[in-house]
């Protein structure tokens, strides 16, 4: 069973909903990265969900876009994001990572070495913001057979059959986009969210987690009560940017954040049992 | 051009590409996230629809003719011709269109097909502003709101565009992330779309993008192509012996060479920006020196460095910095039914004045990039022979700019 399946089986029986922190690898200084990796774990995420930097990345807002830049400021590519993997792994062998980025650093490395050399360094699963179900070639066969889960996003505007095709060919978990726009973007209608999410596991065995939009504490408590994860990006990457220039004010501030949003996700759950 | 790639061309029937699913080749597709697959699909059945319905088709050749100023006429330069002292070299005049350029053909059958698709919002990117300016004129003609997203270092260079589209009511966003340039409006056009699918229609100026805007904009920009063949018959009653075109994304180029696809005594130039010299790396060539990637929405050449990150890209014309190219071009390019080449800042400029002075027609410094290739071939080809060059788009832009590269104050 992989990382992934293993942890929200875990979870599951816990009754827990997942937290899912996002940072880009690399933002402020490729230094902080594996700290901050095991600085969220032990503040409460579940799951660890890496941006590989790009330069154009398309599906984010201007937070997750100016920490790509400020990672590109430092060179970080996709085998240095692979190299601090790797790291992490070397005191975390439990918590599961998903590598979150753009095709075309994977195009230029190419398909078959990028799975290996993903499996190699201890990722779990892999989502790529701009590649269709329709594009993807061989490439979630090739992570399949590394043993790799193809996260997939489901958007407000997929149809129903599509949401099918999805659901069928995704592994550790369906990420559902809460909003039509941009990572970071505000506005969040949580029944709507909830009934997309009810449809979605009527379609899968696979837990569905929910992300773009949640900026704060009560946003991720309400979630987590329709969703199996949530996932938090921007609002922790803003707290990057507030301090870029103080690596451990910066580490303090995210893995504060990741704190709260744990605590009022599980002090919701007990409320409602 | 090798024996064994000519007999594969003709075998290839160029109507049936892009497949089905927006590829040619390997090149384009829909690389685009999630949220745009709807909408993109919603395009896609909405052109099927229209682009051979008569009332569209009739609409579209109304306002090419009433609005437009179409056809454009197929111009002699009898004195420049003379001067190189070689092939015979015709120009497109495509600059004579309403807004100065080709890219109105493209926004106004976008335009119509916004309207009948029940879209109240259309969004653009621009580089040089001209497209910009299009969509801003087809959106005040139409009633529809009208955002143009542009890279803060082009609104620098570009300012009467930018004060062109205010005036027809659009709103100018300058755009400041990555390099401040085309690329980077892109993106943020793209990010605007994400967020307001269900209202609004972006559209894209050049023969980029995802699946089915390569193709959309190839047809609308096509006329150039089908208008030049019958000039040409009347004229010479031949066709040309070779085209050129300079590519940045590359619509009007594909709208030239389009309808002679088939023709395969016909050559076909397509030129890049090659800025201070491709061996300097200090370009916008993707087709002479890039690699094949993903960015926008299709597969095709890009200028990447060894981590898939796009680079920067130079050139003296806004309207060719971009580190893309259509996906077609790749495709031609790799069937060797075009061949690429790039011309630098400086020679685009000599052009530019060249013709100028012997013309009495200020060309655009994209434009410009094109008539100094021009130059080079109708030299190479010698008398008795034809080109067409494609006069894309007049140069009352870029005066600021080349008064500011010689030092001279307006």
């Amino acid at each position: 069973m992989s990382r992934l399946a293993t942890r929200f089986q875990a979870l599951r029986e816990q009754q827990r909903t997942a937290l899912i922190p996002y940072i880009t690898a690399g933002d402020p200084h490729p230094d902080l990265t594996v700290r901050l990796m095991h600085g969220m774990v032990a503040a409460g995420a579940d799951v660890v969900e890496v941006g590989v930097p790009f330069s154009d990345p398309i599906g984010d807002g201007p937070v997750i876009q100016q920490a790509c830049e400020r990672a590109l400021c430092h060179n970080v590519g996709l085998r240095d994001v692979l190299a601090m993997v790797r790291r992490f792994r070397e005191d975390d062998t439990e918590t599961p990572v998903v590598l979150m980025g753009y095709m075309n650093p994977i195009e230029v490395m190419g398909y078959a070495e990028f799975a290996k050399a993903a499996l190699e360094s201890g990722v779990d699963g892999v989502l790529t913001v701009d590649m269709p179900l329709e594009e993807m070639g061989d490439l979630d066969g090739l992570l399949a057979d590394s043993g790799l889960d193809p996260v997939f996003l489901v958007a407000p505007t997929s149809t129903e059959e599509r949401m099918q095709t999805i659901c069928e060919r995704a592994g550790g978990f369906v990420y559902y986009v809460s909003l039509k726009g941009v990572t970071g973007a505000a506005s969040l209608d949580v029944d709507a969210v909830g009934q997309r999410v009810d449809r979605l596991r009527s379609m899968t065995g696979l837990p569905v987690g929910v992300g773009f939009g949640i900026s704060d504490a009560p946003t991720a408590a309400r979630m987590a009560a329709v969703a199996d994860a949530v996932v938090v990006g921007s609002a922790l990457v803003r707290r990057i940017e507030a301090n870029q220039d103080d690596l451990d004010k910066a580490h303090e501030a995210v893995t504060e954040l990741v704190a709260d949003m744990r605590h009022a996700m599980d002090a919701a759950a007990a409320a409602s049992t | 051009m090798s024996k064994t790639s000519e007999a594969m061309q003709q075998s290839i029937d160029f109507a049936r590409f892009p497949d089905e699913t927006g590829h040619f080749g390997r090149y384009g597709g829909q690389f685009v996230p999630e949220t745009l697959m709807a909408p993109l699909r919603e395009l896609q059945d909405a052109y099927a629809r229209y682009r051979d319905d008569p009332d569209f088709r009739a609409e579209f050749e109304r306002d090419c003719k009433d609005f437009v100023g179409r056809p454009s006429p197929l111009y002699l330069a009898e004195r420049w011709s003379e001067k190189v002292g070689g092939a015979r070299i015709y120009l497109k005049r495509e600059d004579l269109n309403h807004t100065g350029a080709h890219k109105i053909n493209n926004t106004i059958g976008q335009a119509l097909l916004a309207k009948r698709m029940g879209k109240t919002r259309v969004i653009a990117e621009t580089g040089a502003g001209q497209h910009g300016v299009a969509s801003a004129t087809v959106a005040a003609r139409l009633g529809l709101d009208c955002v143009v997203y542009m890279g803060a270092d082009d609104i620098q260079r570009q300012s009467p565009n930018v004060y062109r589209m205010r005036l027809l009511g659009a709103e100018v966003v300058p755009v400041t992330s990555g390099s401040r340039t085309l690329k980077d409006a892109l993106n943020e056009a793209m990010r605007d779309w994400v967020a307001n699918v269900d209202d609004t229609f972006y559209i894209i100026g050049t023969v980029a993008g995802p699946h089915p805007y390569p193709m959309m904009v190839r047809d609308f920009q096509a006329i150039i192509g089908q208008e030049t063949r019958e000039q040409m018959l009347e004229r010479e009653g031949r066709l040309p012996d070779a085209l050129v075109a300079c590519v940045g994304g590359g619509s009007n180029a594909i709208g030239l060479f389009r309808p002679f696809l088939e023709d395969q005594e016909v050559a076909l130039h397509g030129v890049e920006a090659g800025g201070y010299g491709v061996a300097t790396g200090q370009h916008a060539a993707p087709l002479c020196a890039g690699r094949p990637g993903v960015l926008h929405g299709n597969r095709t050449y890009l200028m990447e460095n060894d981590n898939g990150q796009i680079i920067g890209t130079h050139s003296v014309s806004a309207g060719l910095d971009y580190p893309g190219v259509g996906p077609e071009h790749a495709w031609l390019k790799d069937i060797n039914r075009a061949v690429y080449t790039s011309v630098t800042d400086d020679e685009a400029l000599a052009a530019f004045h060249e013709v100028t002075r012997t013309e009495g027609i200020i060309p655009a410094l994209e434009t410009a990039h094109a008539l100094a290739y021009a130059e080079k071939l109708a030299r190479e080809l010698g008398p008795g022979k034809s080109i067409v060059v494609n006069l894309s788009g007049r140069g009352d832009k870029d005066i600021q700019t080349v008064a500011e590269r010689e030092g001279i104050e307006l």
